[in-house]
């Protein structure tokens, strides 16, 4: 058996260091992803995936740190995946979710991973959806996923996650933030965190206001929490859980995987796609195609239709 | 293309609060490309947990508090990673120093230069 395939079988069978060691090799990317895709195939597709969104510091990590202790009775065991922004200059990172998860601990039922996003924009690394995978084929029965809190809201959680929980503070924004950043149709669940901050009731009527402008029915429902202290977090636990059976009992669940694997093909053949085009500019033909273009010599236009022309020839 | 992006896990051992010098070296081994897991004041089944479920290819340990712990801590990721390497920091007295590196730990104490601890990052993680 190959590497990938002892490494999956071990896996499978329940060592964690196996599992470990996978994550790893998915987010090196490369042909070994396809392998360990298609060798996990036959066991993925049970796991609830859990997103939990959000602008930087609204208290995600917290938050999900709260939730474990009901995620672990009411499934036995969760896995959470972490994404933090690499750094764009250096590549490198600083993982830090894992800081706020430590105020328990909970022992071998909790998988935490922590994951550079790799210049990969979204709020999630590109390798998240593998990730994920592997731990549903390894029988981990939920899986919590933490965007990066960069920007506004992070949308391709949405194609991961069977719920998606945006996680607010009192103060933030008033309803043209909510439609502008298109948040309102990307939660499943909404969170007011910090709810013992002031404009936690005035955070909720805005929210409201937008909700309204929903086509879905029900309505996501507001949970108001303060996540240091636990408080509230009973309370979202069992909101996700009623989004969960209510999405169970409709087609939905079936609809929103079925876009989800097509947003992966999408995703894989973008990114051969960006690495050819990457390789060709860097190679000689590509810069002197560039440098002719720059230098007036020859008309943008027909640099791209050159440059297009090499790449289909080359695709092929 | 960051296909080959080591990982390092950075912890304290003990009670001690100071997290200025950890955070320090995180930051520098940022800088030089490193993904560097933060996972802050840890007991000994924590470190093992996060260095075996972050598949890390070198753990840092900032040492506070009592050395016996810091021991116990390495002891007990040396057995659930062979081979895994382990450097330290910290306020590490000298007998302390002699003790951690018997057991196969790079010790840096303070007064150490940011360089020589990425330089030592690169050596340990087989860059």
């Amino acid at each position: 058996m190959s590497e990938i395939g002892e490494l999956v079988a071990a896996a499978l069978d329940g060592k964690r260091e196996a599992l470990a060691r996978l994550l790893s090799i998915a987010e090196r990317g490369g042909a070994a992803v396809l392998e360990i895709e298609e060798r996990i195939r036959p066991r993925v597709g049970g796991a609830w995936v859990v997103g939990v969104t959000g602008p930087p510091g609204a208290g995600k990590s917290t938050l999900i740190n709260a939730l474990l202790p009901h995620a672990q009775a009411a499934m036995g065991k969760a896995a959470v995946l972490a994404v933090d922004p690499s750094s764009p200059f250096s590549s490198g990172a600083i993982l830090g979710d894992r800081v706020r998860m430590q105020g328990r601990t909970f022992g071998p039922s909790v998988f935490i991973r922590s994951m550079a996003s790799r210049g990969e924009m979204g709020g999630l690394a590109r390798a998240a959806s593998t990730c994920v995978r592997l731990f549903d084929a390894c029988g981990w029965p939920v899986v919590i996923v933490e965007t990066l809190g960069i920007g506004q809201v992070e949308l391709d959680i949405m194609d991961l996650a069977d719920s998606v929980v945006v996680v607010l503070n009192p103060g933030w924004g008033d309803t043209i933030q909510a439609n502008k950043a298109g948040l309102t149709e990307a939660g499943d669940v909404f969170v007011i965190n910090k709810a013992d901050k002031p404009g936690a009731q005035q955070t909720r009527k805005d929210l409201l206001e937008s909700l309204a402008l929903l086509a879905k029915e029900p309505k996501p429902e507001i949970v108001e929490t303060v996540a240091t202290a636990s408080e509230g977090v009973g309370a979202l636990w069992q909101a996700i859980e009623a989004q969960r059976s209510l999405l169970m009992d409709s087609t939905e669940m079936s609809d929103r995987r079925a876009l989800r694997h097509r947003r992966f093909v999408k995703k894989t053949i973008a990114h051969q796609i960006e690495h050819s085009i990457a390789r060709l500019l860097a190679s000689e033909r590509g810069e002197r195609l560039i440098a002719d273009a720059s230098l007036g010599e020859i008309d943008l236009s027909r640099t791209i239709a050159q440059v297009l022309a090499i790449l289909s020839h080359d695709l092929k | 293309m960051s296909e080959t992006q080591k990982r390092i896990l950075m912890a304290k051992t003990g009670l001690d609060g100071h997290w200025r010098g950890p955070t320090i070296v995180a930051r520098a081994l940022r800088d030089a490309g490193y993904e560097v897991i933060m996972i802050g004041m840890a007991s000994t089944d924590d470190i093992v947990r996060a260095a075996v479920d972050e598949d890390v290819d070198l753990v840092g340990l900032n040492i506070g508090g009592h050395i016996d712990v810091a021991l116990r801590a390495v002891r007990a990721v040396q057995e659930a990673r062979p081979g895994l390497a382990i450097f330290a920091g910290g306020t590490v007295p000298p007998h302390a120093k002699r003790q951690l590196e018997a057991l196969g730990v790079e010790v840096y104490p303070p007064g150490s230069r940011l360089s020589d601890i990425v330089d030592a990052a690169a050596r340990l993680t087989g860059g």
